[in-house]
Formats: C-alpha cells, sequence, structure tokens
C-alpha cells in the first residue's frame, strides 16, 4: 500500500511541477550556432575524462551515491562537491525496491531512498538540476532492469539524453538481454556500460569487449556490493584477461574502500569505484555537513 | 489426444518429459522469461544448463531418480475421486491429485529431489533455498539430509513468524535458517537473499529456486522435475475415470505445482487449464497477490513475467493469507499460457479459501493447505455450474498442518 501512496504523492506534488519546468528549461538550453568546444555529451563526455585523468597521470575516480538518500537534498548539495574533491565522473544510484546484486549499505540506502518518494522520472529532474547549475561532470546512473522496462527502453534513453545522463548500468542486464536498451541508448548516443565479474569466461569477456561503450564495469569480486577489508587476491589476473581484450576503459568496483584500496585498484585500471563506504559515511554526516564531509572523504580515499 | 489405458501412473516416475516447444535457446517463453542476472552469475547458469542436459540424457541419473521417486517420495501419489464433495455441490465430479501425500506433504520435494540430485552429480557441497510457507524450504532441507548435503534457507521474518513449525522442522532436519530482514520480509526478499548469496558463493554452492520463477533454465528445471504431477494424474484418470479431465485447476503462487500439473495436459486442448492466483483480501483492495491478473509485465528475480508493481516499476508488497502463494511474480511459464490462450486465471479471496479449507476437511477427511484451497475453493464454485459428467482434476498440492495456527487465528480459535 506505501508504494500506491507513494506514486500518487509523486505524481501530484512538488516533483510534477518541476519536471514540466525543467523540460522547458532545458528544451532551451542547448544553445544553437554558439560553438561549443566544451559541450561533449554521452559517450564522448565519458571517454574525455578517461583520458583527461590518464593524462594527468591517475586512473579517473568515480564515486557512487543512491539519489535521495539520506534525504531528497543529497544529490544537488553532494555532487558539485565531490567534483570539485576531484571526481571524474559520478555514478548516480536509481532506487530498486529489489536490489539483487547489493550488500546490506546500498539495500538500505535504496529503500530510504524510496521512502523519501525517489522515482526514477526524480533521478532524471536531479540531474537536469546538476546540468543546469553548471555540472559539466559525466554522470552515469546504476539501476535494475525494472523502473526502466516499465518506462520503455526508448524512452529512458531519450530522456537520459535530454537530461544529461551520459552512462547507464544495469546491474540485472546482462549482454543477452540487452539488446532493446544497446540500441536505444545508441541512437541517442548515451553508453550502456556493460558489467564484467571474475568469474567472466574468455568468452562472455570477448562478447562484451564486442559492444562496449564508455567503459567496461569490472565486478572485482565475486560478491555483492559493500566494503571489504581486503580486496581479491586474483584481482590483476582477472583484469590482465579483461584488458587483453577490452579497448574501452575498464573500471573496478564492489569493496573499495579505503585509500590503499583505490591506489593498488588505480594502478591496474583506467577508473576506481567507490560506493557503498561513501554511502556510509553520508549516512554518518549530518546535513550541514554533508557536502565538505563527503569531499574530506573523497580527497582521503584519493590520498590527499 | 490420445487415450490409451496401457499409460500407467508408474511409466513416468524414471523419466524427464521430452524439451518441449518453450522454453527457446534464449530461455524465452514468447515474450516472457530469460536471463535478467548479474553478470557474476551468467556463468554459472550456463554451466547448470549443461548439467541439467547431461543428466536428463543419463539413464543412471534418471534411474537413481526414478528410485528415490518410488521408495522416498512415495510415487505415485493417488488421484482420488472425491465424491462426497462432488454430490454435496450437485454437479461435476472433482478428483483431486494428492500431492498432500508425498514425503514432506508437499509437492516441493519432486523438484527438490531432482535439484538435490543435480547438485550432488555437479560436485557442489553446499545448498541454498529461499522459501515462503517453509515447504520448500522443509523439502530441500529433507532432500539435503538424505544426500548429506550443506543446506542454508533463506526465510523472510514476516513468514518465520506464520511458519514457526516448518522452521523447527528445517532446523531438525539439520538445516541452517537465516531470516531475512530486507523489503517485505517475505518470499520476494528471501529470493533477493539467496541470490546475493549464490552471486558471494557461487563455485561452490548450488542454488535450489523452489519455484518456476527466476532466471533460465530455473524455470524450464523446476517444470520439469514437477512435470510428474500432470503425467501421473493424466494417466491415472484415463484409467480410473475412463478419460481426459474437462478442466484441471491448480494454485499459482511463483507456480511450481500448476506448472507440473498442467504440462502434460498443454496438448490436450478439450483440458480447460484454470490458474488460481490469491486475491488476498479482494483484488479492489490492493491487498493480494494474483500476479497474472491484477499485474503488469516486467522484470522480477532474472525473468520477464506478469509483476505486482507500482507506476514506477517498483515491487509491491503483497499479501495472501498464504505465505507460499504470497509472491508478486509468476513463473514465466504460465504467464505464457496465459498469453497463448492456453489457460486462464482467476482470483480466490483468503475467505473463500478458508471457507474451502473448512469444506474439504468435513466433506472428505483432507485438510488441505491454504494454497491448495484456493484451488478448491475455484473447484466449488464452478463445480455448481457444470453437469455431472464433467471432471475436474485439481492439484491438492499440500497439506493443512502447516497452517493450523493461521487458520485458527483467522476464525478466532486460541490454541494452547
Amino acid at each position: 500500500m506505501s508504494n500506491e501512496q507513494r506514486a500518487t504523492s509523486n505524481e501530484t506534488g512538488s516533483t510534477r511541477r518541476e519536471v514540466g519546468k525543467h523540460i522547458v528549461t532545458s528544451v532551451l538550453m542547448p544553445p544553437k550556432g554558439r560553438p561549443q568546444s566544451a559541450v561533449l555529451t554521452g559517450v564522448a563526455r565519458i571517454s574525455e575524462a578517461f583520458a583527461r585523468a590518464k593524462s594527468a597521470g591517475h586512473a579517473a575516480f568515480i564515486p557512487y551515491i543512491t539519489v535521495g538518500h539520506p534525504d531528497r537534498e543529497t544529490v544537488a548539495a553532494v555532487v558539485p562537491a565531490l567534483i570539485e574533491a576531484g571526481a571524474d565522473i559520478v555514478e548516480l544510484g536509481v532506487p530498486f525496491s529489489d536490489p539483487l546484486a547489493d550488500g546490506v549499505v546500498i539495500q538500505r540506502s535504496t529503500q530510504a531512498a524510496l521512502a523519501n518518494g525517489v522515482t526514477l522520472d526524480y533521478c532524471l529532474d536531479e540531474v537536469r538540476s546538476l546540468r543546469r547549475v553548471g555540472v559539466t561532470a559525466p554522470i552515469v546512473f546504476l539501476g535494475y532492469m525494472n523502473p526502466i522496462a516499465q518506462k520503455g527502453e526508448e524512452a529512458f534513453a531519450a530522456l537520459c539524453a535530454e537530461a544529461g545522463v551520459d552512462g547507464v548500468i544495469v546491474a540485472d542486464l546482462p549482454p543477452e538481454e540487452a539488446g532493446d536498451l544497446r540500441a536505444a541508448c545508441a541512437r541517442h548516443g548515451v553508453a550502456l556500460i556493460a558489467m564484467l565479474a571474475p568469474t567472466s569466461t574468455e568468452k562472455r569477456i570477448a562478447q562484451v569487449a564486442a559492444l562496449a561503450t564508455g567503459f567496461v564495469y569490472c565486478v572485482g569480486l565475486t560478491g555483492v556490493t559493500g566494503a571489504r577489508d581486503a580486496l581479491a587476491t586474483d584481482l590483476r589476473g582477472y583484469l590482465d584477461r579483461v584488458r587483453a581484450r577490452v579497448s574501452v576503459p575498464i573500471a573496478v568496483g564492489f569493496g573499495i574502500s579505503r585509500p590503499e584500496h583505490v591506489a593498488s585498484v588505480g594502478a591496474m585500471a583506467d577508473g576506481v569505484i567507490v560506493g557503498s563506504a561513501l554511502v556510509k559515511r553520508l549516512d554518518e554526516l549530518p546535513l550541514a555537513e554533508r557536502a565538505s564531509g563527503a569531499a574530506d572523504f573523497v580527497r582521503w580515499l584519493m590520498g590527499e | 489426444m490420445v487415450q490409451t489405458r496401457a499409460e500407467t501412473a508408474d511409466a513416468y516416475l524414471d523419466t524427464l518429459p521430452p524439451p518441449a516447444e518453450f522454453p527457446d535457446a534464449r530461455g524465452r517463453y514468447g515474450r516472457f522469461g530469460g536471463q535478467y542476472a548479474p553478470e557474476t552469475l551468467m556463468p554459472a547458469l550456463d554451466e547448470l544448463e549443461t548439467a541439467y542436459h547431461e543428466a536428463r540424457n543419463d539413464p543412471a541419473f534418471l534411474r537413481k531418480m526414478g528410485d528415490l521417486r518410488r521408495h522416498y517420495v512415495g510415487r505415485p501419489t493417488p488421484t482420488y475421486h472425491a465424491q462426497a464433495l462432488s454430490e454435496r455441490l450437485g454437479g461435476a465430479q472433482i478428483w483431486l491429485k494428492r500431492e498432500d501425500l508425498a514425503h514432506t506433504g508437499a509437492h516441493k520435494i519432486n523438484n527438490a529431489l531432482g535439484q538435490g540430485l543435480l547438485a550432488k552429480r555437479m560436485g557442489k557441497p553446499r545448498v541454498i533455498a529461499e522459501t515462503g510457507a517453509g515447504q520448500h524450504g522443509v523439502a530441500a532441507a529433507t532432500v539435503c539430509a538424505m544426500l548429506g548435503l550443506e543446506c542454508i534457507v533463506y526465510m523472510g521474518e514476516v513468514d518465520i513468524a506464520r511458519q514457526s513449525l516448518n522452521v523447527f522442522r528445517m532446523k531438525l532436519l539439520g538445516a541452517t535458517v537465516v531470516p531475512v530482514s530486507s523489503g517485505s520480509r517475505t518470499l520476494k526478499d528471501a529470493l533477493n537473499e539467496a541470490i546475493r548469496d549464490w552471486v558471494t558463493n557461487v563455485r561452490t554452492t548450488y542454488y535450489i529456486i523452489g519455484t518456476v520463477a527466476g532466471m533460465h533454465p530455473y524455470p524450464m528445471i523446476v517444470r520439469d522435475f514437477q512435470a510428474i504431477i500432470g503425467q501421473e494424474a493424466r494417466a491415472q484418470l484415463l484409467a480410473q475415470a475412463g478419460r481426459l479431465p474437462d478442466v484441471v485447476l491448480a494454485c499459482v503462487g511463483g507456480g511450481s505445482n500448476a506448472m507440473g500439473m498442467f504440462h502434460a495436459f498443454v496438448p490436450d486442448v478439450s483440458v480447460r487449464l484454470i490458474g488460481v492466483e490469491a486475491a488476498g483480501r479482494g483484488i479492489e483492495t490492493g491487498a493480494h497477490a494474483a500476479s497474472i491478473v491484477a499485474g503488469r509485465v516486467g522484470v522480477l528475480h532474472g525473468s520477464r513475467t506478469y509483476v505486482i508493481q507500482d507506476a514506477d516499476g517498483q515491487i509491491m508488497e503483497t499479501h495472501s493469507i498464504s505465505a507460499g502463494l504470497d509472491y508478486p511474480g509468476v513463473g514465466p511459464e504460465l504467464a505464457w499460457l496465459a498469453d497463448a490462450d492456453h489457460a486462464q486465471y482467476v482470483g480466490i479471496t483468503d475467505a473463500e479459501a478458508l471457507e474451502a479449507l473448512q469444506v474439504l476437511s468435513q466433506a472428505e477427511g483432507i485438510i488441505p493447505a491454504l494454497e491448495s484451497a484456493h484451488a478448491i475453493a475455484h473447484a466449488i464454485k464452478i463445480a455448481p455450474t457444470l453437469p455431472k459428467e464433467a471432471i475436474i482434476a485439481v492439484c491438492l498440492s499440500g497439506r493443512g498442518d502447516k497452517d493450523m495456527g493461521t487458520v485458527a487465528d483467522a476464525l478466532g480459535v486460541t490454541l494452547t
């Protein structure tokens, strides 16, 4: 029953009015005729971020937060601070009621987000707001298939492109099932970022290599998301197998929670993703210190 | 359809059904099914499919399965003509496929046995399972005890509270029961948690999913191990009633007893297949678990199927008096049977199921599980509308002992 109430309140509340406002704004936003050197979008913006990090001599740092967690103000306050602190790409979690690839920290964050009334439309709105205030770093959604399927693959990809979402990662969408979304994303210049795991066979790595856009998300351990004390011991061998076949950048996530993890993974991969550790940190920070605290946490992870 | 008396019920015990039109090579049943799984599991799903195909073509595996079906499970289970109930209703003849008489008291053992043997064959020492009512958990724990496998069962906290007897049975059988406190704390969350365990321990662990839902190849494997229900019932009706039934009824939560009962009858065009979903407090109240009757197509637990969800695609909490039907999805093949018009689906409320449980208990001396009582309730509803010669075959998927606390509560009786 609470889900129904939630859906109703979202349709009638302030979110709806904001949607309209933002659509108007975003339609007017790309100023035709003005040559834009810096405004890359989608796949190109992601590639550029990896290239820039590489030329600066480090792996791209990619923090994850769940939209609407701990509260609805978080994205607007925290994302600019993460970028200011050195994040190269930002991953935004689109909450789903049944996140079966996530450990308990991200599960709790998505449940809190849903309780805060967060929907896919709200997530798109938050990205529109970030773009409007001048955030130019690549933004990537991470979510599950069902909310996307309800929106429709084509509509979803179109909305991502229009709102300023550059890439999409879907935790329960292996390449076998990704055909429709891949085609829709390709039509709109949005990267559909494939995942690989330590259990992936050579055949599956080759399959992903042939289709990859943006970057490949290498799950760093056999398990669900969540901080671990130590990283997988066979990580290098696994990443070498991926590197041998994949031409786009590879980023590693799952279990990375400490500066020494970031440093050691950063030496092996093109990008380092930190999720649960940051989500947990956000929970501990009072609202007034959330942005500065998140930025401090990112600097600490990056070894500054 | 061939109506031959030569087919006896025990002719099927050493077999699995021949490959069917569906699933196709991609694990699809029309637009349903598939493999919406995290990448980590994809190689394991491939490995499972390969192992299953090898096993089903291995006479030694089939012999072992048949032997245990006979002497451990107690198959074939009878098909019983409920004459007193039929007479009382004054219409069609009701026949009951007595899965309640199988070892552990429900059809769940058919699948647990098959997959347990598969786990053993694949050399996986550790078995995990999810359970709602506890029947699948008990069946998995039973088979693991017999085969010497470690067994961990995930169960929602809400279900643990309403099925404490089955929790105790699982522990007695040597299984570890892990309470699941996430989400709605029922079957769907137990499935999520089992999948998370499998993602983490996939190399050593076999996941015995309890129903025809989930990612390919599970809906096919579970169907094949459950198909013995309908194969036997069909042969028994031909032998005992002299003809095929007009209607076949089964309750549908995830749908394993329904798929098992229906599978042998799908080619029989004269047989109407009706799946009975849990209408809970009434479809209009929103407090139900009727995925096909009242859900929309979506993706849940690795499969595209009918799902009870809100406008944003969030899975909604369901309600049924019976824990085993309290699930927001349904097996993809049952969804396809609806699309193809091979089966119809109806809803039965908590109150109707409770009433049917009492009617069957008093008319026939058989106390059905609350899940099965949903199918009985629909038989009670339609029997008077059909001629006396008509035959309704109902899958009595389990016995009611586990539900006595719930039933007593609902009837306002205090058990001491």
